[in-house]
């Protein structure tokens, strides 16, 4: 798989007509996705089109029915892979929901979670120490203090809260692939910056990103390589930047116009 | 106990000379009026409410051949007992091998003053009359046929008296191990622990098995804490694959005195344990942990009852279990408040985790107020692995395995977090761990 020049360790996603279905109900029609390292991909759409979808099939979510021509990721089958083979392999989900965890504190998921990646790496476990120490550097980098660590994991926390975390996890993990599943909704203008940052220090020729969001404003910050419009399950436009732009300024109504666009109406809402 | 075999009537006979303490008239009638009743009524059947859910007629199929007909008990060795042992914590130790103390085993050097631990059977023989009263007046409410048995043949055991304002700083462990012997032994334990007033001590009750062969433990431990004083007794049970334990613990608590059970039931084929707790001065609390662990085809069967006799007395029940493969689990947590016990405060609350479709779980609270100021709540719940937390723990990197681990341990949690004794909350932990790793 690899290519000369690029990072050691690098994989390229690439997806072909992927579809997923839950029973009778076809969620994604065919998606074509292909993202090489060191790239950032931004997908847009309106509710209902399949993005968080698309972000759970990637992790691994067992709800589904799944069919592809290819859904792999360094060269490796996907559908071949559990969730837990995914993210040692470098694939983290950032949740739209993340979810509350009683009696297991968020220090533990931390260390249970980043021991399971460096083993697969085939590196030694960190002892206590280097661990706490790690912890707390990426704890200061998303404005998190120390006590979070030890309360179960998003428990009577705010959605900031919740969200920030996510990113904190992603900042220990440091994944190859993060998906990030609007990860800015619910997120103040300092937690926006928080989260850009942090997407930043990660950022790398060997690292890549999906960036699902309703809103441009998240995209000033993290600036894509490409933008990808997702409606009914597929995907029916993609560009650079500035398509993000035309959806903040004409919202998505006019995908429905353009010719060839989209090959039916669209979804509601 | 099978056809074959000998009923209790017929063992009765032949080694009512051999049980101890038979010199004394009022020992005598307190066994042959248990054994009588028992000759009446027999053992408890799924008719009896209490005995519904937990049917015994499988195991009354296999024969068990009271240990104490045996000329000596097996030997076991040192390095078996020291596995058994809480790693460092230099607990004073009585040994009890099918059924009977072993001195060459335990080690009871270090008791602090005012605190004695003795074998029964010794003491039957030797001072029997201090014992009449303890173990006369607390006959339970409801004896059902292996109380009874227990009563008739009950030929050693554990004798713990912590004097009055006496402190026992470390736990005292009294490990009651099933030798795994080719006969399949039945042994009829009763323990008695008394704390004066003021005085302050931890007991544990272990149950082990050497290996998975049958075996039959009947037990019954009474435990009187006087006025001031506070019991923290865990009973911990992971008994081998082939054992049946059938346990009564009966409590009786004085003005301002506290008491605090920790009963973990992991071990056995079969364990059925019939906790009471008497409240019977004002201003005592008692707290009953628990927390069963079965797999396989293991039966647990708790039945608890607390009463308040008087007023201002304050009890609090947690009970919290884990099924998996075809286990089956039974809970019932019976609250009674007397007529004078104004002033109760008495919560109780009993969460069941579900590991797979074919576990079950029958739970039974009960409330039974005659009272009109009091304060009492209660409730279960059944539940299963949250699909959602699942997967999100997976998509962390961590494996199905250690993730169902992980939110287990969690469950189960705050009932090891309350385990004073860190020695007893590390083995717990790792219980947990070890049951679900199977």
């Amino acid at each position: 798989m690899s290519v000369p020049g690029q990072a050691a360790g690098a994989k390229t996603l690439r997806i072909r007509n992927l579809r997923a279905a839950v029973g009778d109900k076809r969620i994604l029609n065919g998606i074509d996705l292909e993202i090489r390292p060191g790239e950032v991909h931004a997908i847009m759409g309106p509710n209902g089109s399949g993005k968080s979808t698309l972000a759970q099939v990637l992790a691994g979510r067992d709800l589904y029915g799944i069919t592809a021509d290819e859904f792999s990721y360094g060269g490796r089958d996907l559908l071949a892979m559990a969730p837990e083979e995914r993210a040692r392999e470098g694939i983290f989900l950032a949740f739209q929901y993340p979810v509350e965890i009683p009696g297991v504190s968020t220090v533990t998921l931390l260390k249970e979670s980043l021991n399971a990646v460096r083993r697969h790496r085939g590196e030694a476990e960190l002892d206590a120490m280097d661990f706490l120490t790690l912890v707390k550097r990426k704890l200061a980098l998303v404005d998190m203090r120390e006590e979070f660590l030890y309360r179960s994991v998003n428990e009577s926390f705010s959605g900031g809260e919740k969200k920030r975390n996510e990113i904190l996890q992603m900042a220990v993990l440091e994944p190859r692939l993060a998906i990030l599943d609007e990860t800015d909704s619910g997120l103040d203008i300092d937690a926006l910056k928080l989260l850009a940052d942090g997407v930043a220090k990660l950022r790398g020729p060997e690292r890549s990103f999906i960036v699902i969001t309703h809103y441009q404003r998240l995209l000033e910050y993290i600036v894509p390589d490409y933008v990808h419009i997702l409606a009914a399950g597929q995907i029916v436009k993609s560009g650079g930047r500035e398509l993000a732009l035309e959806i903040e300024h004409q919202g998505y109504a006019w995908l429905e116009r353009e010719p060839g666009a989209a090959g039916r109406p669209l979804a509601a809402g | 106990m099978a056809a074959s075999a000998a009923t209790p009537l017929e063992e009765y006979r032949s080694l009512r000379g051999a049980l101890p303490g038979q010199g004394l008239a009022w020992l005598r009638d307190l066994r042959d009026g248990a054994l009588q009743r028992f000759s009446e009524r027999g053992y408890p059947t799924p008719r009896d409410e209490a005995w519904k859910y937990t049917n015994i007629a499988p195991l009354l199929k296999q024969s068990f051949v009271p240990a104490l007909s045996l000329e000596r008990s097996r030997e076991v060795a040192p390095a078996d007992i020291a596995a058994r042992l809480f790693a460092g914590a230099g607990m004073p130790l009585a040994v009890f091998v099918d059924g009977r103390f072993d001195a060459a085993l335990s080690d009871l050097s270090g008791l602090p003053r005012g605190i004695e631990v003795r074998s029964l059977r010794e003491m039957l023989e030797r001072d029997g009359a201090a014992l009449e009263t303890l173990l006369t007046s607390q006959a339970p409410r409801e004896p059902h046929g292996f109380i009874e048995l227990n009563t008739a043949f009950m030929s050693d055991g554990a004798y713990v008296r912590i004097g009055s304002e006496a402190v026992a700083e470390r736990p005292l462990h009294l490990l009651f191990v099933s030798s795994g012997a080719e006969q399949p032994l039945a042994s009829y334990l009763r323990n008695l622990i008394s704390v004066g007033q003021g005085g302050r001590a931890a007991v544990i009750e272990h149950y082990v098995s050497l290996g998975d062969a049958p075996s039959l433990c009947n037990v019954a431990t009474h435990c009187v804490i006087e006025r001031g004083a506070a019991l923290d007794h865990y009973k911990l049970n992971e008994e081998g694959a082939g054992a049946h334990h059938f346990a009564g613990l009966y409590v009786e608590q004085a003005r301002d005195s506290r008491y605090v059970s920790h009963n973990v039931a992991a071990g056995g084929r079969m364990i059925r344990n019939d906790l009471r707790c008497v409240l019977a001065g004002e201003g005592a609390e008692c707290d009953l942990n628990g927390l069963y662990l079965a797999g396989g085809r293991q039966h647990i069967d708790n039945q608890t009852s607390v009463e308040h006799r008087v007023p201002h007395c304050t009890s609090r029940e947690w009970y919290k279990g884990v099924l998996d493969g075809r286990a089956r689990g039974v809970f019932s947590g019976h609250v009674v408040v007397r007529q004078d016990a104004q002033k109760t405060d008495a919560q109780q609350m009993n969460n069941n985790l579900l590991l797979s479709d074919e576990a079950e779980i029958d739970t039974r609270p009960q409330l039974e107020i005659y009272a009109d100021d009091v304060k009492c709540s209660h409730g279960s719940t059944v539940g299963q692995l949250n699909p959602d937390i699942l997967f999100y723990l997976r998509a962390r990197g961590i494996d199905e395995a250690r993730a169902r681990r992980l939110l287990v341990t969690a469950f189960a949690q705050d009932v090891v977090a309350r385990m004073t004794a860190a020695p007893v909350r590390a083995w717990a932990e790792h219980l947990i761990m070890a049951r679900l790793a199977r």
